[in-house]
């Protein structure tokens, strides 16, 4: 027995302080530092560009937990607190690069110019996803822990065998990212890609943001070593990047992904971030962590450091925050006018994409489905199971 | 018209689909210098080299996981899986992901990947190298299955699986690989049956057996002792479990008014269940007899030295005839 009450715990990984070997350009109070490996130089319009988008997504996110509370969407997997991770990923990519997500990686999305009424009709379950991935170059997110991690392995094959790495030509050569958590490198399957990936020399960067709980076990609770020492056993660099820090996680996805298409092989980025809050709006994170824990890394929030960064540097002023604060509002009233009005599906069109060819089962299913849905009232029958 | 074996049939259609597509690729556990477990893709390598027939680590989610994104790039990957017990790591990419891509992503991903996996017993083997999973897959949306029995079926039924824009399991039956037969290699298009057709392999009035895969040769021989003792048995192929052509079972149970099902799947929730269920809605009074079933147990498959008894056998076959035409 131990005296141990039952209730919340701390993590086991030190939060406070900054892990040892963690690339920082930009620390929690908003000051800039130099890294001998890993640096960006840009433009002041890059930089409010990737204000700009943090700002935006943070309200994409606040907007859909909104309409998930006012019942306009059945779950809603937030990213408050992943802001700098994933949009600095999502900037650091090219256009031919293809994404392979996890369910929550919303500003990587967002970053790839896919419509974020695309995003939340998986959470309203008109859809499984309405953007066309090919033309986005982003994958259907995967709600299966890990296993989009193969296929992004398997995609960086073809390219290779498409003879786009190493080329030497920008508009070619091509790259691929994986996302996911701290949870999903415990799947078997990560340990799989991460093996076939580096055999292979494949064009893909695992990006793994840990943002310390996996629903409500810590990362203590998936591994005792740093996740990012997973790629030692594999065989490809592990870095470990402040994922608050926009600019330190640009510079070091930047430079993963130039190795990948350049033919350099894979590698395994750790971007060390916290979500805000809860896994989904299905749980409450008050069960299971500290308020104190989430306290301590408000302190570390991405965007109210860069806002004092770019402030400090005279980047950002106020004529672009109100312009800004007007964007962020016109993204929210489309939201909440557009997720009420996203079509609902025509019930019989869930028969038409499982096969690409005619399959007789499915088709003498939906004919009886057609059939008795004519019979019993279309109208009745339109509201579905609800 | 050429005399093949049913492996040496599957090594020629994979040629010939990889010779007719730069895009397909074939990967596996030692397919490469060994030529595979069972020698399939003997030969390949040294012709296509290693970027086209693919040494892969032993890892059954990586092959087959890889090879879903590899079709999304375009390619055409044909997955070799060892032994048929060897899938289940497998499962979770064949089932969540392959068979669903295309459904969520309305039609906007294809999946041309096909996973060929040795399928059933009677070769003696250890645990896990004997078993029947079709069911698994047959059962699961999205997936298309397939089971020839014959090395013109091999042959042919391959490279209709590659060439399909879904998803295919292609079942070999392990225990036929040097079964011999005709392989006709120069029909043209119209001429080879198509995949998910099935076909009556044996006329015959008394009674319709049915099975795939490695139990057609095991009903044909059943049908050839019946015949001895003067009853008429039509044997019928299913050569596809997903879909499946109830139409040619059904217009042969119309005939003959029985049925009796092979399949070396155990019978409990196996395969044939779905096959007799549809027999029974559109054949009912045409059954002059409760349809039967052979099959499996339901049984983890047993070790080498008893799975004579647990496979079915002409007996057991014959007995179900029996049964059948004294009811």
């Amino acid at each position: 027995m131990t005296d141990t009450e039952v209730g919340p715990v701390r993590a086991g990984a030190a939060h406070d302080g900054r892990p040892d070997g963690m690339v920082q350009l930009l620390d929690q109070h908003g000051v800039r530092h130099t890294h001998p490996d890993h640096e960006v130089d840009l433009e002041p319009e890059e930089l409010l560009g990737l204000y700009r988008d943090m700002v935006l997504m943070r309200r994409f996110d606040s907007e859909a937990e909104a309409l998930q509370r006012k019942g306009e969407l059945g779950l809603w997997a937030g990213s408050r607190g992943q802001e700098a991770a994933q949009v600095g990923a999502g900037r650091a990519l090219r256009r031919q690069d293809h994404v392979f997500p996890s369910y929550r990686d919303h500003g990587a999305l967002l970053t790839r110019g896919v419509d974020p009424l695309h995003i939340l009709s998986i959470f309203r379950g008109t859809d499984h996803g309405g953007w066309d991935p090919v033309a986005a170059g982003v994958h259907p997110y995967t709600l299966v822990i890990a296993a989009q991690m193969l296929p992004a392995v398997g995609y960086g094959m073809g390219v290779q065998r498409d003879g786009a790495v190493g080329t030497g030509d920008p508009e070619r050569d091509t790259a691929v990212i994986a996302c996911f958590g701290d949870g999903a490198t415990s799947q078997g399957e990560a340990a799989e890609a991460l093996n076939w990936a580096a055999v292979f020399n494949a064009p893909v960067v695992f990006f793994c943001q840990n943002n310390q709980w996996a629903i409500s076990e810590p990362v203590s609770r998936q591994s005792p070593v740093p996740l990012h020492r997973r790629a030692e056993g594999a065989g490809m660099p592990g870095v470990l990047v402040d994922g608050n820090d926009v600019l330190a996680v640009l510079a070091v996805v930047r430079s993963a992904l130039e190795r990948a298409r350049n033919g350099g092989g894979p590698t395994f980025v750790e971007a060390f971030t916290f979500r805000m809050g809860a896994h989904t709006t299905s749980d409450d994170p008050t069960r299971y962590r500290l308020a104190a824990e989430v306290d301590a890394w408000r302190e570390k929030d991405p965007l109210d450091r860069f806002r004092t960064y770019l402030t400090a540097e005279g980047v950002l002023d106020e004529d672009f925050e109100a312009q800004l604060a007007h964007e962020s509002e016109a993204l929210a009233e489309r939201l909440r006018a557009g997720v009420p009005a996203l079509p609902e599906p025509d019930p019989v069109s869930m028969f038409d994409h499982a096969y690409a060819e005619p399959h007789p089962q499915v088709q003498a299913e939906r004919d009886e489905f057609l059939a008795a849905w004519e019979q019993h009232d279309r109208d009745v029958h339109a509201g579905g199971v609800l | 018209m050429e005399q093949m074996a049913i492996g040496k049939a599957i090594n020629a259609g994979l040629r010939a689909a990889m010779e007719r597509d730069p895009r397909v690729l074939l990967v596996g556990e030692d397919i490469g210098a060994l030529g595979g477990v069972f020698r399939v893709t003997d030969g390949l390598q040294k012709d296509f080299g290693e970027d086209r027939v693919v040494d892969t680590p032993l890892a059954e989610a990586g092959i087959v996981g890889t090879a879903i994104g590899m079709a999304l790039r375009g390619h055409r990957p044909v997955c070799e899986i060892q032994f048929n017990g060897f899938v289940y790591p497998a499962f979770n990419q064949i089932t969540t992901q392959l068979a669903k891509l295309r459904a969520r992503s309305r039609g906007r991903l294809s999946l041309p990947v096909v996973i060929r996996i040795p399928s059933g017993g009677g070769i003696g083997s250890v645990e896990h190298h004997s078993e029947s999973p079709e069911v698994l897959f047959a059962h699961t949306a999205g997936l298309r299955v397939v089971a020839p029995s014959t090395p013109h079926d091999a042959y042919w039924m391959i490279q209709q699986s590659i060439a399909s824009a879904d998803p295919v399991l292609f079942l070999e039956p392990e225990r036929r690989y040097w079964q011999k037969g005709d392989v006709d290699t120069d029909l043209g298009p119209g001429q080879v049956t198509p995949l998910h057709r099935a076909r009556v392999v044996r006329p015959g009035t008394d009674a319709t057996l049915v099975a795939y895969g490695p139990t057609a040769k095991l009903a044909l021989d059943a049908a050839a002792v019946a015949a001895e003792d003067g009853t008429d048995l039509e044997v019928v192929d299913l050569r596809s479990l997903s879909p499946l052509d109830v139409d040619t079972v059904a217009e042969s149970v119309r005939r003959t008014g029985r049925l009796v099902t092979v399949s070396e799947a155990p019978t409990f929730h196996g395969p044939m269940a779905e096959v007799a269920a549809r027999i029974q809605e559109s054949c009912f009074y045409s059954l002059e007899a409760p349809v039967k079933r052979v099959g499996g147990f339901h049984l983890p498959y047993p070790a080498a030295r008893v799975e004579e008894h647990y496979l079915p056998t002409v007996d057991r076959v014959l007995d179900a005839v029996e049964q059948s035409l004294a009811a």
